[in-house]
């Protein structure tokens, strides 16, 4: 199967959960938080031809203020944890946090040192962990679909 | 011994305390009163830039820092290295920054990660440990655990203040609007056009220098790879250049020859995705699709070739880990469609009126800047610096064969796009000629245990020279010094903003392409 064949059955399946769950399209807001800028590469391959999330229904927003989820990457330097903390205080809820990469899965190759606080739920609650370094953007197609199943039981859970 | 040194010798007599060398580097060791003297004089009369400024804690040999300034020669591939000695009790050494601007970061980096003070640096602010963290903090010191925790103070970063009728000030970052990584520019407007920008990066610092010292030599290079992600190759190539030149290993032809395919695979992506970028930020979204299908197309050719997108995991101590010579017909295929897809792409772009009227004599930096602050990479060739590693310290197998290095004059984003494109081109080049003359062989030498020793290291990434310093010792990293080219680079957006307007920004960010990463470490 082709990149291009296997990207068209995901995100139909995307598509349809996005649609049952929010009517709507899903906002993601990215947000570096000290990854080595590959984790960015595969973020941005999402929206080039190829993958073209944007048509199933994902959209990256410029703010956090639009956004239903962020997308964590990097290890949570201990000089981006205020700007992260901000940025998840920003993003209205009910929210979905995914961490993208293994250094935002634990802290990755960077650990738990001066400088790098160890993973994302270090930090924040999060949601969905994508492991990969960097993540293909299939694996961060897959780990969307996984956040918004979890999403789902979430919403379910309460109308109970 | 070579003509530069005998004329420091001559000059500085008994001041230069000793003399050694080794491989391709010359060590003098000198005396700290008059390390602005002499550096001066090799900069400026001598003509060699200052490649790196680093520090090493050598406390439990010898009770003191050192200081080492490396100058590089191109003309007969070489390197003098000065070095001076700082006591514990007296941390202090006079800042060589008033004469040699492109010192500025380093001397405030050494300051911050090893507590030794640049006396009559004209800008001692801190640089990577931000004003919430305590006074005395240094963390590349031996005697600091990697895993403390410094507790948070308060403490303002004051910026520099422009005051005038009508001038106000924007913010930006850390966290961007466009999926980038986090910095952050303080402007100063009056109107649209910027009458000062300043910089305040190393939010991604990660301890990457400490943690050199703190893993083993295997996972090193994984770690390198992981220091500016889209760099990965140069990164990993720099660094086990450095380690082989300590161990002295001839790694293979066959090796040389896939390190060098690897190396122009990676500058080929990148240099597409910054097209790419620029396209994006003049909102020509046509262009930047086509530019950023090529690019998925090399993404997807690596991931064929190597298993990676990144190319990554492909480089080892002692060569590298797996034989691409089976791809050879698929790389050239694909290749040859990439590069008339490219083409194709380049002339649409220049001949795209509102593209090019927004790049043409925007962004300029100009040569005398561009050479004060030791500006590397494609940038400082299209601001008409005409240098390339891969020519003036050849490594991997580039002495043997033929490209041309681009130089521009201009200086603007234009330039820089120009330049870029042309490299592109060069690369293919490159890769077919390392193809078509790939030797049989093995692919690595084994190697068990690294001996006690120091070297550089030196490659052209994609966005200019990288430098890695690295001393062993008991088959661990005592000190691994690491420098990004944007390290070099990052300043120079300060002056090429300037006079020009707000929104012409993010371009001008793009055509000089800066990892926050690499820089920030
Ligand atoms: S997970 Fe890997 S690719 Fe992503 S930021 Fe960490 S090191 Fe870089």
């Amino acid at each position: 199967m082709t990149v291009e064949d296997e990207i068209e059955i995901m995100g139909q399946r995307l598509n349809d959960k996005i649609r049952n769950i929010f009517g709507r399209s899903l906002h993601i807001r990215e947000v570096d938080a000290g990854s080595c800028n590959a984790c960015e590469v595969e973020v941005n391959a999402l929206s080039n031809p190829i993958y073209d999330i944007e048509r199933f229904g994902l959209h990256i927003v410029a703010s956090p203020r639009h956004a239903d989820m962020l997308l964590v990457t990097g290890p949570v330097t201990r000089n981006m944890e205020l700007a992260l903390l901000k940025t998840y205080n920003a993003t209205p809820s009910p929210k979905l946090v995914a961490a993208m990469g293994s250094c935002a899965c634990n802290g990755g190759i960077f650990g738990d040192t001066y400088a790098s606080c160890g993973g994302v739920d270090k930090i924040i609650p999060v949601d969905v962990y994508i492991p990969g370094c960097p993540p293909r953007p299939q694996a961060v197609i897959f780990g969307l679909m996984v956040a918004l199943d979890k999403l789902e039981q979430k919403i379910r859970k309460k109308e109970v | 011994m070579n003509a530069n040194i005998e004329s420091i010798k001559k000059e500085f007599n008994t001041n230069v305390l000793e003399v050694s060398t080794l491989h391709n580097e010359t060590y003098l060791t000198v005396k700290k009163e008059l390390i602005v003297k002499m550096c001066d004089y090799i900069y400026h009369h001598l003509d060699l830039p200052v490649v790196c400024i680093f520090a090493t804690d050598e406390r439990k040999i010898d009770g003191s820092f050192k200081i080492h300034y490396v100058f590089s020669e191109a003309r007969d591939d070489s390197f003098i290295i000065l070095r001076i000695s700082i006591d514990e009790k007296n941390p202090k050494y006079p800042s060589i920054t008033n004469k040699i601007a492109s010192a500025n970061w380093y001397e405030r980096e050494i300051q911050d990660m090893f507590g030794l003070i640049p006396q009559g640096h004209p800008d001692p602010r801190r640089l990577m440990n931000f004003e919430d963290w305590p006074a005395g903090v240094h963390p590349l010191r031996k005697d600091f655990d990697i895993k403390t925790k410094p507790p948070r103070v308060d403490g303002e970063y004051i910026y520099r203040r422009v005051e005038g009728e009508g001038v106000y000030e924007i913010p930006v970052g850390p966290v961007h609007a466009g999926v980038i990584e986090p910095g952050h520019f303080r402007f100063s407007v009056a109107g649209e056009p910027i009458i000062n920008l300043e910089i305040r990066h190393f939010y991604t610092h990660k301890g990457v220098e400490k943690l050199f010292e703190n893993i083993s030599i295997d996972k090193a290079v994984f770690l390198a790879e992981r220091i500016s992600g889209d760099n990965s190759v140069a990164h990993a190539v720099t660094f086990c250049q450095a380690m082989e030149k300590i161990a002295g290993l001839n790694i293979p032809p066959r090796a040389n020859h896939i390190r060098t395919i690897l190396l122009e695979l990676e500058r080929i992506y990148n240099h597409i995705a910054d097209i790419a970028g620029i396209a994006t930020d003049v909102a020509f979204s046509f262009g930047a699709a086509h530019a950023n299908k090529l690019k998925e197309d090399v993404l997807q050719l690596n991931e064929r070739v190597t298993g990676s997108r990144l190319l990554r995991g492909m480089n080892t101590i002692g060569g590298v880990r797996r034989d691409i010579g089976g791809s050879k017909d698929e790389i050239l295929l694909s290749l040859s469609i990439i590069q008339r897809d490219f083409r194709k792409l380049m002339e649409h772009l220049s001949s795209t009126p509102s593209l090019m009227d927004r790049i043409e004599t925007t962004g300029r930096l100009y040569n005398d800047i561009a050479k004060g602050l030791h500006v590397v990479g494609p940038v400082g060739r299209a601001s008409g610096i005409d240098r390339d590693m891969r020519r003036d310290h050849p490594y991997a197998a580039y002495k043997e064969f033929n490209f041309k290095v681009i130089v521009s004059k201009a200086g603007d984003v234009h330039a820089r796009t120009i330049v870029r494109a042309d490299e592109v081109c060069e690369s293919v080049g490159l890769i077919e000629q390392a193809l078509w003359s790939l030797p049989e062989g093995d692919i690595r030498v084994k190697v068990d245990k690294i001996p006690d020793g120091y070297a550089l290291g030196i490659c052209e990434a994609p966005r200019g020279e990288t430098i890695y310093w690295i001393r062993t010792s008991g088959n661990k990293i005592e000190r691994c010094k690491v420098r990004d080219p944007s390290f070099c680079n990052w300043l120079s957006i300060e002056y090429a903003v300037l006079d020009n307007i707000v929104p012409d920004f993010p371009i001008i960010n793009k055509s000089l392409s800066l990892s926050y990463s690499g820089n920030d470490m």
